[in-house]
């Protein structure tokens, strides 16, 4: 085979191979969302987060509007502090309520934000101050467990 | 005599022999470093003169794709039956594309891809490196005051080293469309979910960059394990043959433990995600 028929092909291999990372990186992993679009950052405190973990989504109305970019402990008043980044064409107003909630049963959990009715809106640093904690599945199903106690109780008396 | 003299004689020339297999072990390890320090030293020729490397990225990367495009296919497809049938059990069927997208990009494609480059680009690259000793051509460059090293191996080298990111690459999105197929076309998850979980889990960095240094390493593993077989096999029709079959048994090894090591320390180091 001549040298300019080798050049072909390997120029055509290297273009599918660029072609195929293109792939993976656009298609499979989704470089498009919030990699280099602007955000501004709000931060939360909650009493239990569950298993949220860092670059959660945070959705509202089902829409996703952010990630969360970091989780840390406060060992002051033992809370769990959640960063969140928020895509910056998006504003909320102040009294925005943070939710943990859990995307099916067994999917990840993510952070919901609920729009309050305020006029002044959310800008960077500021913090969400109405949160509600991640659900523990063992504290719902003890507390079930107490409340049919006590039902099943009554009637003996 | 005695017979435990006998058995302490046995014994002797057991640890003997195990002695020497651990230092004529270490010496060829000690070489091989030796060998690829001096090879990337000495790779002007191959980048300067980039035809060499061009003709071996062709030899080592584009004959390779015909393998590596239809087994990224099947084990796409594999992976979507097998992983149908467990996801179904738990009402998770949609997760499908994640399941086949991580297994590719963060194992399979550079694994796979790298076992198949071994014994289909390795292999060839040790005979060809092989023969060329075993019939002189190497000492007569060095007598035309070429460097063999800079001149037939190094380009070799890196042709390999470029060929094998690409060829990962490929095994993996070859699979995920051979997934597609099988999941979407043929078993009817819905093509929204697979491609919007996928999209959702995986990540950028966390994964498919680190898919692609696992196969830019391998890569490195295999060719310098090939270059290095060949130029040091015994310049026999046996020391050839057996220097191939020592390239693609240490190069799969290679690679199996290179990519414990590597998931070690990706995907476990990180707090949270």
């Amino acid at each position: 085979m001549n040298r300019s028929t080798i050049d072909l092909w390997v120029g055509v291999f290297v273009v599918a191979g660029a072609a195929a990372l293109l792939f993976l990186a656009l298609k499979v992993g989704n470089l498009a969302s919030f990699s280099n679009s602007q955000t501004y950052q709000v931060y939360a405190r909650f009493a239990n987060i569950g298993g949220l973990k860092a670059r959660a989504p945070i959705k509202s109305a089902g829409v996703v509007v952010g990630r969360v970019s970091d989780i840390r402990f406060d060992n002051d008043a033992y809370e769990a502090v959640v960063t969140m980044n928020l895509d910056a064409s998006y504003a909320f107003p102040r009294d925005t309520t943070a939710k943990i909630l859990t995307s099916g049963i067994l999917g990840e959990q993510y952070v919901g934000l609920e729009a309050g009715g305020d006029g002044v809106m959310l800008k960077s640093g500021d913090r969400l101050r109405l949160t509600q904690s991640a659900v523990v599945l063992e504290n719902l199903i003890s507390q079930f467990l107490f409340n049919k106690a006590s039902e099943g109780k009554e009637p003996a008396k | 005599m005695p017979p435990w003299t006998k058995i302490a004689d046995d014994m002797r020339g057991r640890f003997e022999r195990l002695g020497s297999n651990v230092t004529s072990n270490v010496w060829r390890l000690g070489f091989a470093s030796r060998f690829l320090f001096y090879m990337v030293l000495h790779s002007g020729t191959a980048l300067r003169r980039f035809r060499l490397t061009v003709a071996e990225i062709y030899f080592a990367g584009v004959l390779s794709l015909v393998i590596i495009l239809v087994s990224g296919l099947f084990v796409g497809m594999v992976l979507a039956l097998q992983g149908y049938e467990t996801l179904q059990r738990f009402g998770a069927s949609e997760s499908l594309g994640v399941l086949v997208a991580l297994s590719l990009v963060r194992e399979l494609g550079p694994v796979v891809a790298g076992l198949l480059f071994a014994s289909r680009a390795g292999s060839a690259i040790t005979a060809e490196i092989g023969l060329m000793k075993a019939t002189e051509q190497l000492s007569a460059m060095e007598m035309m005051a070429v460097d063999p090293v800079a001149r037939v191996v190094a380009p070799r080298f890196w042709g390999g080293v470029l060929s094998m990111p690409l060829l990962a690459a490929l095994f993996s999105a070859m699979g995920i469309f051979g997934g597609y197929l099988v999941g979407v076309q043929l078993i009817g998850v819905d093509a929204g979910a697979f491609w919007s979980q996928m999209q959702a889990a995986v990540d950028l960095r966390n994964d498919i960059l680190n898919g692609v240094i696992k196969s830019v390493v391998f890569g490195i593993a295999v060719t310098w394990i090939a270059v290095f077989e060949g130029y040091d096999a015994p310049p026999t029709a046996e020391g050839v043959s057996r220097a191939t079959t020592r390239t693609v048994v240490t190069s799969s090894l290679a690679i199996l433990a290179l990519d414990f090591m590597l998931t070690a320390l990706m995907f476990t180091g990180g707090k949270a995600g």
